[in-house]
């Protein structure tokens, strides 16, 4: 039993770690802010939240005590990190930043012409 | 449906009473009692018995957890190939959904799906602009949000 606990815990350690390091890749790789916040939102809060969970599992399974802080953290990752990817977008967007040069379709460019138009 | 909760509770509580035993034994005897007399008197509940909007909200949760693995997965394939190839873009999505609640469930639901993130809400909340790592996937991924999110959402709030 120890055993398996040992071996679920620390591989959910290490797919958080393993996926905070695509994350920071991600950041570092792709070509604009719109395609580098796809990484950091998904890929992190994944992360953030194996990782948690995997601390989560050690404290429980191992040691015996149930950290109830842990699991909130959770929840609250999980509930403001797509929000958060949402703000940032929305912010880079209204400031101007140009979309990639290999971007295809862009359809809220057409709506911003209107209202300014009007 | 929080009236049914609410009802439910207090049946349990007037269960506890009636056995003079506030034990939380008693209290969840009382509350499955609650749960078959809300059951029996579900016709008198302008809205459904509450029991398939909570099972809704799991599924809900399980859809979001799977999302979540597979945008991940997504991510992994573009960010660790060898040459970034990705076509971005910004496609408008026109959503059936009406309170604002929903609207921030379903927004949050794309932006951890894979290869689609909001951009931004129209200010009549029908439209959310959404940008996709692929737009050769942007169909599929309409479809999926139209079929299988707004479906659970709207699930949920019935």
């Amino acid at each position: 039993m120890t055993e398996i606990s040992k071996f679920i815990v620390g591989f959910l350690v290490l797919q958080g770690a393993f996926l905070s390091l695509a994350a920071a890749i991600g950041v570092l790789r792709l070509p604009d802010p719109y395609t580098r916040n796809h990484a950091a939102s998904k890929s992190a809060t994944l992360g953030v939240l194996s990782l948690l969970l995997g601390v989560f599992l050690y404290f429980w399974l191992l040691k015996g005590e149930i950290n109830s802080k842990i699991i909130l953290g959770i929840i609250f990752v999980f509930i403001t990190s797509p929000v958060a990817g949402h703000l940032i977008m929305r912010a880079a967007y209204n400031i101007g930043i140009p979309l990639w040069k290999h971007s295809v379709q862009d359809d809220l460019k057409e709506k911003k012409r209107k209202e300014s138009r009007e | 449906m929080a009236i049914q909760i609410l009802l439910n509770f207090l049946i349990a509580c007037i269960w506890m009473f009636l056995q003079s035993d506030t034990s939380t034994a008693a209290f969840l005897t009382g509350y499955f009692l609650g749960l078959l007399i809300i059951f029996a008197m579900r016709r008198a509940f302008s809205r459904r018995y509450y029991v398939y909007n909570i099972f809704a909200a799991f599924s809900l949760l399980a859809i979001f957890i799977k999302e979540l693995l597979l945008a991940n997965l997504s991510v992994l394939k573009v960010v660790l190939a060898p040459k970034i190839k990705a076509s971005p873009g910004i496609f408008a999505y026109e959503t059936n959904l009406e309170k604002p609640w929903e609207i921030t469930v379903l927004s949050n639901l794309i932006t951890l799906t894979p290869g689609t993130l909001v951009v931004e809400v129209s200010d009549d909340n029908k439209i959310l602009y959404i940008h996709a790592m692929d737009m050769d996937d942007a169909d599929k991924a309409r479809e999926d949000i139209r079929n299988s999110f707004e479906k659970a959402i709207m699930e949920v709030s019935r």
